[in-house]
């Protein structure tokens, strides 16, 4: 079983991000969950959205979670939210900012020791879609840092999950995917 | 003609998404409807099929989910299929409406997306919207996955357009837990999901002019006892034969299984929980875990359909445990929990001496953990092993502060 929780900000895209991600790994016939919690939370307010991920099928339908990866998409829940919660021992960070994986360490002393990665998920989504959706640039440094598909393969599933917007904005996010992908430390 | 959809074997789509897509499916004629959390993207959806072109009939926004309820009847009784949404607060507001319904032998499906009842106001998952509904002389089957909210939704529809049953049918599934949580369906395409459910055959339909006929009068003690009685003979002798039907069909078809009491592990168990909604699915994975890692013979008994009430088939599963925690994710309002009290009553008279204890759990959507239900089920083994309860016999599992337990 893998677990990722993602925190963000109601409307940043996290449960659009989580529900991609589970339709992309759905179609490798693994069995996939993706759920959020926000209850009538308003645009804006701190909350977070969650995937499993198993070779058999999920019947755990648990909101406690121990992750393996824990995706941040906005750059302040680093110091408002408990990004470290229940995490593991092994529990993997990938964090928007655009401070230096080191910068960002010392700014918050919790995560020191702790395998972290950084990318500015919100300029990418900002200098490529034009609005700070910061949901699919992370999907592109997940799939570098775990290495669960290959770029191909995901932008392709990537391009029919997204199908119903314009083209435009169809291939600003893959430009944004890839360049999260190339530039994750 | 309605454009068909091109589905993929398997799509990944939350409890909502699956129950719209099962409605579009079915082509209902009318589906009235005023939108509540969390069952709103039901009739969303189901709204933006229908501007699309993918329904044929016809939806109506109303004013309330009591109007919402009244349109569902009046097109019910003109003879169309029909079937609508709601939750909690919204469903409460139909209840009247939902005893005409059921009064009037009119076939409605309705998907109620679970939730709390406030106050205090709470827009999450547990089953006080379904329990207020128990007496209302509706059908109520229950989902524990995305993929039981679309395949029972054609259940519904099966069961309750059936000329000797008439009677409409509910199917829920927990507000977000089900509703908002997306996993992987398993989809008919809409031929054969269409010819599942059938063409719709009315019966004493107001539209036929040919033939009039009165809906909705009014009876006083001279006839409405007796209209009473036909109802609940309907309900306790008719639908579980054809429920159990219906599911034999939609098993050849799909190769799902569904059965009116769902039993995991029972064969052998010596303790087992008795519980509905997604609860049942986590159970089942604590379940084997209890035997793997705390050598405990637990079991589990999914509650599929809640009313009409299988006493029998309950009765039968649970005969050779030694104890059963009843889990409900409803406030009892002064009372032991509604299924302590209905299992209770299905083992009474029986030669089972389970030892029966009540867990109040998950009110306004707070998390059933597996830690919870490890614990619950130490509690039953203990339980077993004495004869008797260990426990006090109701206890609030999840609550902070001080324990709370009563009797």
């Amino acid at each position: 079983m893998l677990e990722i929780r993602w925190h963000s900000r109601a409307g940043q895209g996290a449960v659009t991000g989580a529900k991609g991600l589970a339709d992309v790994v759905s179609t490798t016939g693994k069995h996939v969950q993706a759920f959020a919690f926000y209850g009538s939370a308003k645009r804006g307010a701190a909350m977070t959205a969650y995937n499993r991920v198993d070779d058999k099928v999920i019947l755990n339908h648990e909101k406690y979670m121990s992750p393996d990866y824990v995706l941040v998409i906005d750059p302040a829940l680093v110091y408002v939210a408990d990004i470290t919660a229940n995490e593991k021992e092994n529990t993997t960070y990938i964090i928007t900012t655009h401070l230096s994986t080191e910068e960002l360490i010392a700014s918050q002393p919790k995560l020191a020791g702790k395998k972290v990665y950084t990318v500015d998920c919100i300029k990418i989504s900002q200098e490529t879609i034009g609005k700070a959706i910061p949901n699919t640039p992370m999907l592109g440094a997940l799939m570098k840092v775990s290495g669960m598909y290959d770029m191909d393969f995901f932008k392709e599933n990537m391009i029919r999950v997204l199908k119903k917007l314009p083209q435009k904005i169809i291939d600003a996010n893959m430009i944004a995917i890839q360049r999260a992908y190339d530039e994750v430390k | 003609m309605a454009d068909t959809m091109e589905l993929r074997d398997i799509e990944v789509w939350d409890g909502n998404m699956a129950a719209s897509h099962a409605l579009r499916q079915a082509q209902v004629d009318v589906v009235a409807a005023y939108p509540i959390t969390p069952s709103t993207p039901i009739v969303e959806n189901y709204a933006n099929f229908t501007a699309n072109g993918y329904v044929d009939g016809e939806f109506v926004m109303t004013e309330s989910e009591h109007g919402a309820m009244s349109c569902c009847i009046g097109a019910a009784a003109a003879g169309g299929r029909v079937a609508t949404a709601t939750s909690s607060q919204g469903f409460a507001l139909m209840v009247e409406t939902l005893y005409s319904a059921s009064g009037m032998r009119l076939p409605i499906v309705l998907n109620v997306v679970n939730r709390a009842l406030g106050a205090p106001l709470n827009v999450n998952g547990d089953h006080s919207d379904m329990y207020l509904g128990r007496d209302s002389g509706w059908i109520q089957l229950d989902a524990y996955c995305p993929q039981e909210a679309y395949d029972m939704n054609f259940i519904a529809f099966r069961v309750t357009e059936d000329h000797d049953v008439r009677l409409p049918a509910i199917v829920n599934q927990d507000g977000f837990m089900t509703s908002h949580t997306a996993q992987g369906v398993k989809t008919l395409s809409d031929e054969v999901a269409y010819k599942f459910v059938g063409e719709y055959k009315p019966m004493n339909d107001m539209l036929d002019l040919d033939h009039p006929v009165t809906h909705g009068v009014q009876t006083e003690e001279d006839w409405h006892f007796e209209h009473k009685a036909r109802q609940q003979h309907a309900l306790m002798t008719i639908v579980i034969p054809k429920i159990e039907a219906a599911f034999a069909d939609f098993e050849k078809l799909t190769g799902r299984k569904y059965n009116i009491v769902e039993t995991y592990n029972m064969e052998d168990a010596e303790v087992a929980v008795v519980c509905m909604g997604t609860s049942v699915e986590t159970a089942r994975e604590v379940a084997v875990e209890m035997r793997e890692q705390h050598g405990i013979k637990a079991g589990v008994i999914g509650i599929r359909v809640f009313r009409p009430w299988p006493l029998q088939q309950i009765a039968a599963a649970l005969k050779d445990v030694k104890a059963v925690g009843l889990l409900d994710r409803s406030s009892p309002h002064g009372a032991m929990g509604t299924l302590y009290n209905e299992v209770s009553g299905a083992l009474f008279n029986t030669d089972t001496k389970a030892v029966l204890t009540n867990y109040i759990y998950g009110l306004g959507g707070r998390d059933l953990t597996k830690a919870h239900l490890t614990a619950i089920f130490k509690e039953l083994k203990a339980n077993a092993d004495a004869g008797k309860p260990t426990t006090p016999l109701q206890q609030y599992i999840g609550l902070r502060g001080p324990k709370l337990s009563f009797f």
